[in-house]
């Protein structure tokens, strides 16, 4: 696994010196996402899972153990970098365009300028927001600035890509949309991703891995392996499979958050994923 | 549209001064109580040359004192906003300094700097106009949302790029709400000084000249020169700000 991991999150316990005290937010969590793979993490509020991010940008450097990329260590900030967040933070001086191209002018890409604006032009349309370039971000709705920032984290081809909470302050229908345009843009331009989610169901239909985090101080307490096929569109969400996907993702948080009795959690790997129901299209599976 | 946004201010003015003119006739007033507004043109046609020259230096003082506040502020205002040490060790100073009322300092700098007819009226102006400046950009910059400072940071940009493409520009809404503020208290700053100074000059001087000479007329035709000037003043900060700042205006609706 750990040979065609990209990142890899080796034994790291992390403690912030709060007013009230030290806060131990991680112990001794490990964590691999292969070169092209899609994690989610999901956990209970407040279990680290934001420290988790900025962990992998290099924005904070953990107290113990260590954070690989590509096999080398993360020291600080890196560019290859991309991080979208729950709020947009588009700058409201600044078209859709120019806030798209923002990270070309920090980041030596080595194109032209025209080449630069090709490229967010290219991005834009991928995600549905032709003929906006030239808008500012208070005339476009939440879901739009939201693909927009999709945009500004891609748009210097990042190794990573890192999504905390991107979707979470849409609503349902929007949520959804954004869903698929994630499915659309990867296919187009791959990248490696860790989602940090609150949402189960958006956890199965994006990520091809979940990792269920534990309560503060957090570790993997649980991984599910999405199999290849689905569900990745959104009728496979409303089948008994990805229900029963859903059943024990949901059984595994109660757990972190302490409700449900923790016996089971020992079951560290992976189970074998659900066998596909009947009627669900199903591809050969060549995923271990 | 344009015409109505000209002619609206212009109307009311014309009511403004209409409603004065009436006030002082209908209580049968004489000017040392209160001029009415027929009395000041013929103290503007007498002292037309005196106006011209007072009234510039009174606006070159207050815009030198508000260079200076601008300059100062913002400086003390990216210290307060970057460092929280700084902003708890600075607060209570500032709030201090602030709190002294600006008229009581008048005569200590005119002792201070007596003779020196320009420095002591510039330095007034700004010591009252900096205060809003510093407070404003240094809420402006500590309240900037972490993320949009991760946004850069994560890319490895340095702190002076983040503050130049994203805290200045993110914090001008602001900067110009306090110089708005800044414009006018400069304008009171000048003023204290120049009525204070002996032999000062400017329209405060002038002012003063019409109170010794019993000129009520003179007096009145003071403050509304004063009030043009300010009124000038305040629409060149608002021309600045819908240039630098006018993204920050939504489209009403």
């Amino acid at each position: 696994m750990s040979a065609e991991a990209l990142i890899e999150i080796r034994h790291v316990s992390h403690t912030f010196d709060t007013a009230s005290g030290p806060l131990q937010v991680l112990n001794d969590l490990s964590l691999d996402v292969p070169e092209g793979g899609f994690v989610a993490v999901v956990g209970p509020s407040g279990c680290g899972k934001s420290t988790l991010t900025r962990l992998i940008s290099g924005l904070m450097r953990p107290q113990f153990g260590e954070v690989l990329i590509a096999g080398e260590r993360v020291k600080g900030p890196r560019s290859s970098v991309g991080m979208a967040f729950q709020n947009p933070v588009l700058l409201e001086w600044r078209s859709i365009l120019k806030n798209v191209m923002l990270p070309l002018e920090i980041v030596r890409s080595g194109l032209s300028r025209k080449e630069q604006e090709e490229r967010a032009r290219f991005l834009l349309s991928l995600v549905g927001l032709e003929g906006f370039e030239d808008k500012r971000p208070s005339e476009l709705s939440g879901g739009m600035r939201q693909r927009a920032s999709l945009c500004r984290a891609l748009v210097h081809k990042p190794d990573v890509l890192i999504l905390d909470e991107p979707f979470g302050a849409l609503d349902a229908f929007t949520r959804e949309d954004l869903w698929q345009t994630m499915h659309k843009v990867k296919a187009e331009e791959p990248f490696t991703a860790v989602l940090i989610t609150h949402d189960l169901r958006e956890s199965i239909f994006l990520a091809d891995r979940v990792v269920v985090l534990s309560g503060r101080p957090a570790h993997a307490q649980y991984v599910l392996d999405v199999p290849r096929e689905g569900p990745r569109t959104l009728d496979n969400l409303y089948t008994p499979r990805a229900a029963e996907m859903l059943a024990i993702l949901r059984h595994q948080i109660e757990i972190a958050q302490g409700r449900a009795p923790a016996e089971e959690a020992s079951a560290r790997p992976a189970p074998s994923p659900p066998a596909p129901a009947p009627g669900e299209r199903a591809t050969p599976e060549t995923q271990a | 549209m344009t015409a109505r946004r000209i002619a609206v201010p212009v109307l009311a003015v014309i009511v403004f001064l209409a409603l004065w003119e009436l006030l002082v006739w209908a209580n049968g007033w004489p000017t040392y109580k209160m001029a009415a507004p027929s009395d000041l043109g013929p103290a503007f046609a007498k002292y037309f040359d005196l106006f011209l020259i007072y009234g510039w230096q009174t606006l070159w003082r207050t815009v030198a004192g508000l260079a200076l506040a601008v300059v100062f502020g913002v400086a003390v205002g990216m210290v307060m906003g970057f460092s929280r040490t700084m902003r708890d060790a600075l607060y209570p100073l500032l709030v201090g300094f602030n709190a002294v009322p600006k008229a009581t300092v008048v005569p200590i700098v005119a002792l201070m700097f007596v003779g020196w007819h320009d420095f002591n009226t510039v330095l007034i102006a700004f010591m009252i106009s900096f205060f809003p400046i510093a407070v404003s950009v240094s809420i402006g910059l500590s309240t900037l949302e972490p993320e949009y400072r991760d946004i850069l940071r994560s890319l490895g940009a340095s702190q002076s790029t983040i503050f130049w493409k994203i805290a200045l520009p993110k914090t001008l809404p602001e900067f110009f709400g306090a110089l708005k503020v800044a414009v006018t208290l400069a304008f009171i700053g000048t003023n204290l000084m120049e009525i204070v100074s002996p032999h000062g000059r400017g329209l405060g001087a002038l002012f003063d000249s019409g109170k010794t000479n019993s000129d009520y007329p003179l007096m009145f035709a003071v403050l509304i020169a004063l009030a043009v000037l300010g009124i000038v003043l305040y629409y060149m900060v608002v021309i600045l700000e819908k240039t630098f700042a006018g993204w920050a205006e939504r489209p009403a609706g």
